[in-house]
């Protein structure tokens, strides 16, 4: 057996987490919040051991050293990105003592893992380019991804907060959470009719390397991808015009707006200065080794520090009078959307000198 | 109370606050996006094709100018973005000025007994009843206060009793502001980077040697001494085309004296006299001749190492067998009829072809691979190994001198400092009043802290269960 095959089971089992943790939610049955932990901590544990052994493998290959985990390329690093996060989501459901949370964040780990599957990026392991062959790098990549988990944590942390604190249907914050949230749902089920056209029901065409979206929205066809966005705009309205059921469902399980903020916050206090090393520091430290550049502006970098200063923007309005609450949960969420950004929409429609990063 | 604020006053309060620094964040963030769609620097065509994709044929020619008189095509460098970043370091120092005398009493100020009305305002509060008059339970209010990390002073005894009171972290206050030194500290650094580095270029063939590299307008710039390129080398993973290494061999030549040999890899630059010299690409010069560098055994079993130009012939030690090295490829491959040609132009899988006679007669031939050990033996069972080809590659080298690159890196550990300051660590203040109540004594521990704190709470938390788990009281 190898990796793979363990890497595999881990990704089923998310997905049957989110589910699970979904379906918690929404039954409010004690037995399905159970058995949601009990799977995520069974695949966290399968990831664990499959990280280990793929560790082993580059090694053994000869392709890496024996001192560089695999987290160097576009699907390593997503996946460690999995990793931290629902590590990072034990810790608070077990801290806390409370499994709403999960309906929340595992669907950013199922949104991670389904991109992977759906765009056909290498899942190889690959040897590295002399440039990538970097202690700083490593630590750059390492400490990224952890600030990156602790981001997403605080993102479905703050969106509970958005949902429970907000009364009418006019208000700013309340149109902010549906719209994002409707944005999460409407990705979900995108991924999900790929996955159902293009594995399910067939297999994929050959010459399509990434699948992604080609069920909707970016279907050959006009009038399917018409009515993907329709239907988009829908579900939206209807979030919309029905969030207040959600208000009552995360009311129920006794969570406070205090409680939510106060992870909210200290998800940030965690993630911002080790973004900062990791994401900011290390990086220049490394390109100034590797090309004598510490700073470029390249697309990938400027984005960094717009992610940056988003986080520090949070930090700063916590401060100012009339800021507290509502409008910094709103901060928090537009900064995750920076990070994944940063992360994908960079490599995706802008290039820049981390091209090792791209889908291949 | 109102007060007619001066314009200076008023100037300075907008740069000491904090919306000004939010708003700077936002503005920076936001215009930060343009160059990041729009390529920076680039031939003025890209840019216009992607201004047509955009705006369409017709108005994307005034768009370009436009976005050019914005300096939206080098927006990093002009001069709106520069006083954006310009305001952002006023208002970083002016907010630190402003606010470091109030923080810095705060951090500096030794501890004293709480009062009883500081004391109702106090947010962490546990009270406790121990057995035995105040001043029997000192030592294990002491003891519990030292197991947390305090060292404890005295109030004087009072008729029914005494204050224990002690502060942890007081200069993690300043966490903040050594964040805020650090940003100025790394800008500071840019800044000289900006007005006294140099950026620039050169490219070594092997064997040669070079004291000018060239910036970014292809103005010359002389070094002072002369770097010579020894030789350039690219290793691959297996027999793969992935390359796993580039390593030039340099030598820093001054006055005509060698003073420094480094091998140069990426990630692995080589720095003297304030310039370094990174390994940035390689390429092979055009119509240049080398050297074959061979390593030849015979029957005797002791190997020599020669070398040759093409066209030139060698003796296989302790035979009368003479190789003449006829033809080369950087890379040679082979196609399925067996017939082989050159994939690269670059030394991919180097090979040598060569004719071996014996006393005029021809014996044998084919070509001899580097990265082909089973092609370095003969059919006599003689070595002849190909090592490189040697004086016809060239190592392309960034340069870079930059005054203030040590106050970036000053300014990051700062800044790394600052954080873990700002984040992990807070400043704590605890008091333990404790009061006779008959026989007992009454025992109410007082603690704030600025940062985290829960956890600080938990603390006290246990601190004050392990005063009482002691006692039936």
């Amino acid at each position: 057996m190898d990796s793979s095959v363990l890497f595999g089971a881990a990704t089923i089992g998310y997905m049957l987490s989110m589910v699970a943790y979904i379906a918690y939610l929404v039954f409010r049955k004690n037995s399905i919040g159970v058995a949601a932990t009990g799977i995520t901590v069974a695949s966290f544990a399968a990831q664990t051991v499959a990280f280990a052994m793929r560790w082993v493998e580059g090694y053994e290959m000869g392709l890496r050293s024996f001192w560089r985990p695999p987290v160097s390329n576009l699907y390593e690093s997503l996946v460690f990105f999995v990793w931290c996060l629902i590590l990072g989501y034990l810790i608070i459901e077990f801290r806390y003592r409370n499994r709403s949370f999960g309906a929340f964040i595992t669907p950013l780990a199922g949104l991670a893992l389904a991109f992977i599957e759906m765009t056909g990026m290498s899942k190889e392991i690959q040897p590295l380019l002399p440039a990538l062959q970097s202690n700083w790098l490593l630590a750059h990549v390492t400490l990224s991804f952890i600030a990156y988990s602790t981001f997403a944590l605080s993102f479905g942390t703050a969106l509970m907060y958005l949902i429970e604190k907000t009364e009418r249907r006019t208000e700013p914050a309340y149109v902010f959470w549906t719209v994002s949230l409707g944005a999460l749902v409407v990705l979900l089920l995108a991924m999900g009719a790929d996955f159902t056209k293009f594995h399910v029901l067939a297999t994929t065409p050959e010459e399509m390397k990434s699948y992604l979206f080609r069920a909707t929205f970016k279907s050959g066809s006009t009038a399917v991808s018409m009515a993907s966005w329709a239907g988009a705009a829908v579900i939206v309205g209807l979030i919309w015009r029905y969030g207040y059921l959600l208000k009552r469902v995360v009311a129920s399980f006794n969570v406070s707006a205090g409680l939510l903020d106060e992870i909210t916050y200290k998800a940030i206090a965690v993630g911002f200065p080790v973004f900062t090393l990791g994401g900011l520091i290390f990086g220049a430290v490394w390109a100034d080794q590797a090309w004598g550049v510490y700073w470029s502006w390249d697309p990938k970098e400027t984005w960094s520090l717009i992610t940056w200063l988003v986080y520090a923007f949070y930090l700063h309005a916590r401060f100012m009078r009339g800021w507290r609450g509502r409008k910094v949960a709103v901060v928090a969420v537009v900064g995750f959307v920076t990070v994944v950004f940063t992360y994908l929409g960079v490599n995706l429609l802008l290039s820049g000198l981390h091209s090792y990063g791209s889908i291949g | 109370m109102e007060r007619k604020e001066g314009l200076v006053d008023r100037v300075w309060g907008l740069f000491a606050s904090v919306r000004l620094a939010v708003v700077l964040f936002l503005l920076i963030a936001l215009t930060s996006i343009i160059g990041t769609v729009i390529e920076q620097g680039a031939e003025p065509e890209k840019n216009l094709m992607l201004l047509k994709r955009l705006f369409g044929d017709s108005l994307a020619p005034s768009a370009f100018r436009l976005f050019e008189s914005l300096g939206f095509m080098d927006m990093y460098r002009s001069w709106w973005f520069v006083s954006l970043l310009a305001l952002f370091a006023a208002n970083l120092i002016i907010c630190s000025i402003d606010r470091l005398p109030r923080i810095w009493r705060l951090a500096v100020e030794p501890v004293r007994p709480i009062s009883p009305q500081a004391a109702d305002r106090v947010a962490i509060r546990r009270e406790a009843r121990l057995k035995g008059p105040p001043d029997a339970v000192r030592d294990r209010v002491e003891k519990a206060l030292g197991s947390a990390g305090f060292k404890p002073l005295h109030s004087p005894d009072g008729e029914d009793g005494y204050q224990l009171y002690s502060q942890k972290g007081g200069y993690t206050r300043l966490g903040v502001y050594i964040t805020h030194l650090s940003i100025i500290v790394i800008m500071l650094g840019a800044v000289i980077g900006m007005f006294f580095g140099f950026r620039g270029y050169m490219s070594i063939q092997e064997g040669y040697a070079s004291d000018v590299a060239y910036g970014r307008d292809d103005s010359t710039h002389r070094l002072g001494f002369a770097i010579r390129c020894d030789d350039f080398d690219v290793e691959f993973y297996d027999l793969s085309d992935m390359p796993k290494a580039f390593r030039s061999r340099l030598t820093v030549i001054r006055g005509g004296r060698e003073v420094l040999k480094k091998v140069v890899e990426v990630n692995s630059p080589l720095r003297y006299g304030g310039y370094t010299f990174y390994q940035s690409n390689y390429g092979m010069v055009p119509d240049a001749e080398g050297y074959f560098i061979l390593k030849v055994r015979g029957p005797s079993g002791d190997a020599v190492t020669i070398n040759r130009m093409l066209g030139e012939s060698f003796v296989i030690p302790g035979t009368e067998i003479v190789g003449t090295i006829r033809d080369f490829s950087p890379a040679l491959a082979m196609d399925d009829s067996g017939r082989t040609y050159t994939y690269s132009g670059m030394m991919n899988n180097p090979a040598v072809y060569v004719e071996f006679s014996e006393r005029g007669r021809e014996r044998y031939s084919g070509w001899i691979l580097r990265r082909y050990p089973s092609t370095w033996r003969l059919p006599d069972g003689n070595l002849v190994e190909l090592v490189d080809y040697w004086g016809v590659q060239y190592t392309g080298l960034q340069v870079r001198k930059d005054p203030g690159v040590w106050l970036v890196y000053l300014g990051s550990g700062i800044m790394t400092l600052g954080l873990c300051m700002a984040f992990f660590t807070s400043h704590r203040r605890i008091w333990v009043i404790v009061r006779r109540e008959g026989r007992h004594s009454a025992v109410t521990v007082l603690a704030t802290a600025n940062k985290n704190r829960q956890a600080f709470e938990r603390r006290i938390e246990r601190l004050v269960s392990g005063l009482s788990g002691g006692s039936d009281g």
